[in-house]
């Protein structure tokens, strides 16, 4: 009895920071969070309840919101397949027997690596300018690109292009899948007369399935909280003309130049809904197409 | 027949290489252009630089008035050095927990940290903020770092995988030798954990590095600015004007992260393909 005790002692002693972590930077703000956005709070007067308000407001009145909501949904749309499609492109290309395939892997994961900084979206604004290296490689085929930055009708793209861009680390993961698959049934399929673009529809792409659902489930979740690239290349304000103002950087907006506390809270939650939607969406359609080799367990 | 294959896997290597340098071209220009003296910048083609100068990389460090990059740098490290040692620390112990000892509740627990690793971090943003604006800790490096000590989910994840994979019967024969918790966790798991652990560490100094929202919403005074925000406030207020210095101090900004990248580039990958996750 004595022993029992000791380990559940032992148990939650190590898990201790982690607790004081889920309760008072997790759980403790969510609910906070879900209070919030019923009210209005600007930090520094107590929160005054408003009841549905903000979310009536934001269906309602907040034209911008639809535009960033839009602006979101397209650069997620864009983003995600092509990122995927690319990613698993080179993955089947690196997946050979190959020499120097470290180096190769290393020169195709720089991309992601710096993706994210400040420094790759600043020369992005650059690479996508009228002048820039994207138009002039453009130029060379006899194209006359535009302004990618700074027309409305294109400047999501730069973004969407940058997120492609960020490829390498759902490479590996593809890597990862592909060196899974038995080479014995490649063997097989080979013996059948079966050609390599059946090899692929057949075998490597259903076999692919789970790491396809689970790259597709991940990038869609950071996709949709995208920031640092819009922030960047929009000089903060989500322009030209609210075209690349992705959610996260409107909720900034709202929540931390505007100070409308209560209302970037009620921006979030609609933000989980929107995610759990499509989480949710792709877990129910996984049954139809994802392929699990164990049966499903 | 064997000259064709070893033909086909020349034409393949091309491919790949050209490819791969075609993906790079954006960060060889901006190292190039770096270099280059503004005049050249826009109007040579090219990465090969025909005249080279380091005055982009002066002007650039001393670029801002009253402070200089140095700052930037010191901040960034100062803060990475307090994120790695408190998730390395506190996300192994929950990971030990979670592996190797049993106590009440033990699934529940670990099911709702899975859960906390999918949920998008805007809907604890504003509170926790709240929070750290009530207790006097915004614009300071504490919520960039305090809470790094009560780990994240993602690197316990990791890390309890890990565990998983080292014999059962080793925390057996400690205990039989008179071991206690402690001493298995510090003795025995922890040192063969190492690479989950480096894996961790480079993890998270590569998102410490690079986490420009966070830095952006708790720092606002310049002498605690770190490189991303130092960046950023570089390319407003000289912009378009110096688009040199702007790339060297781009080019400076990203050294780091190759570095750690490269002399940790095997615990990378690995931490990529066994968990899926990041980047």
């Amino acid at each position: 009895m004595k022993q029992k005790y000791k380990t559940y002692l032992v148990g939650y002693g190590f898990l201790l920071p982690w607790l004081i972590g889920l309760f008072g930077l997790y759980l403790g703000p969510i609910l906070a969070s879900f209070y919030l956005s019923f009210t209005n709070y600007d930090l520094f007067n107590s929160p005054e309840w408003v009841g549905a308000d903000n979310y009536v407001n934001m269906f309602t009145q907040d034209y911008r919101l639809k535009d960033s909501i839009l602006v979101t949904f397209k650069y997620v749309f864009f983003s995600v397949p092509t990122r995927l499609a690319f990613a698993l492109f080179l993955a089947i290309l690196l997946n050979q027997n190959l020499r120097f395939l470290g180096l190769y892997r290393t020169i195709y994961y720089i991309p992601s690596l710096l993706g994210g900084s400040v420094a790759i979206s600043i020369l992005w604004k650059q690479v996508f300018d009228q002048s820039g290296i994207f138009n002039q490689g453009l130029s060379l085929i006899g194209i006359d690109g535009p302004s990618w930055i700074s027309d409305p009708s294109y400047a999501i793209y730069s973004l969407v292009g940058l997120s492609v861009w960020q490829f390498g680390a759902v490479m590996i993961i593809f890597l990862a899948g592909l060196k899974q698959i038995p080479g014995e049934l490649y063997e097989a399929a080979t013996v059948d007369g079966a050609g390599a673009i059946r090899k692929f529809m057949k075998i490597t792409l259903p076999l692919l399935t789970p790491v396809i659902f689970f790259n597709l489930v991940i990038t869609l979740i950071q996709s949709f909280q995208t920031f640092t690239k819009a922030f960047i290349i929009s000089n903060g304000n989500g322009g030209p003309i609210n075209s690349t103002l992705l959610y996260s950087l409107y909720l900034y907006i709202k929540g931390f130049s505007f100070l409308e506390m209560g209302y970037a809270s009620a921006m979030a939650w609609i933000l989980l809904f929107i995610i759990a939607i499509f989480t949710g969406l792709l877990f129910l359609s996984s049954r139809y197409w994802v392929y699990y080799s164990d049966g499903g367990q | 027949m064997k000259e064709i294959t070893s033909i086909k896997y020349i034409v393949l290597h091309i491919f790949i290489l050209g490819f791969g340098i075609l993906m790079l071209y954006p960060v060889l220009w901006l190292i190039s252009s770096s270099f280059k003296p503004t005049m050249l910048i826009f109007n040579e083609q090219g990465l090969w630089p025909s005249r080279t100068t380091l005055e982009h990389y002066s002007n650039g460090w001393f670029g801002l008035r009253n402070i200089q990059f140095s700052r930037f740098f010191i901040n960034s490290l100062i803060i990475c050095f307090f994120a790695i040692v408190g998730n390395v620390i506190s996300s192994s112990m929950a990971a030990f927990a979670f592996a190797r000892v049993e106590f009440p509740l033990k699934r529940l627990w670990f099911g709702i940290m899975l859960g906390t690793i999918m949920l998008p971090g805007h809907v604890t943003l504003i509170p926790q903020y709240i929070i750290f604006h009530q207790i006097g800790w915004v614009d300071t490096f504490l919520p960039l770092t305090v809470p790094k000590f009560v780990a994240e989910a993602f690197y316990v994840f990791l890390i309890v995988q890990f565990i998983r994979g080292i014999p059962k019967e080793l925390d057996e024969s400690a205990k039989i030798d008179g071991c206690g918790p402690v001493t298995l966790y510090l003795r025995i798991i922890m040192p063969l954990c190492v690479p989950a652990l480096i894996t961790t560490a480079i993890f998270t100094f590569m998102g410490t590095w690079d986490d420009f929202f966070g830095q952006l919403i708790y720092l606002s005074d310049i002498n605690k600015f770190t490189v991303p925000l130092g960046l950023r406030l570089f390319l407003d207020s000289s912009g378009e004007s110096n688009w040199g210095a702007v790339f060297a101090m781009s080019v400076l900004s990203i050294v780091p992260s190759l570095l750690v990248f490269f002399a940790g580039q095997k615990y990378f990958v690995e931490g990529i393909s066994t968990t899926g996750l990041k980047g």
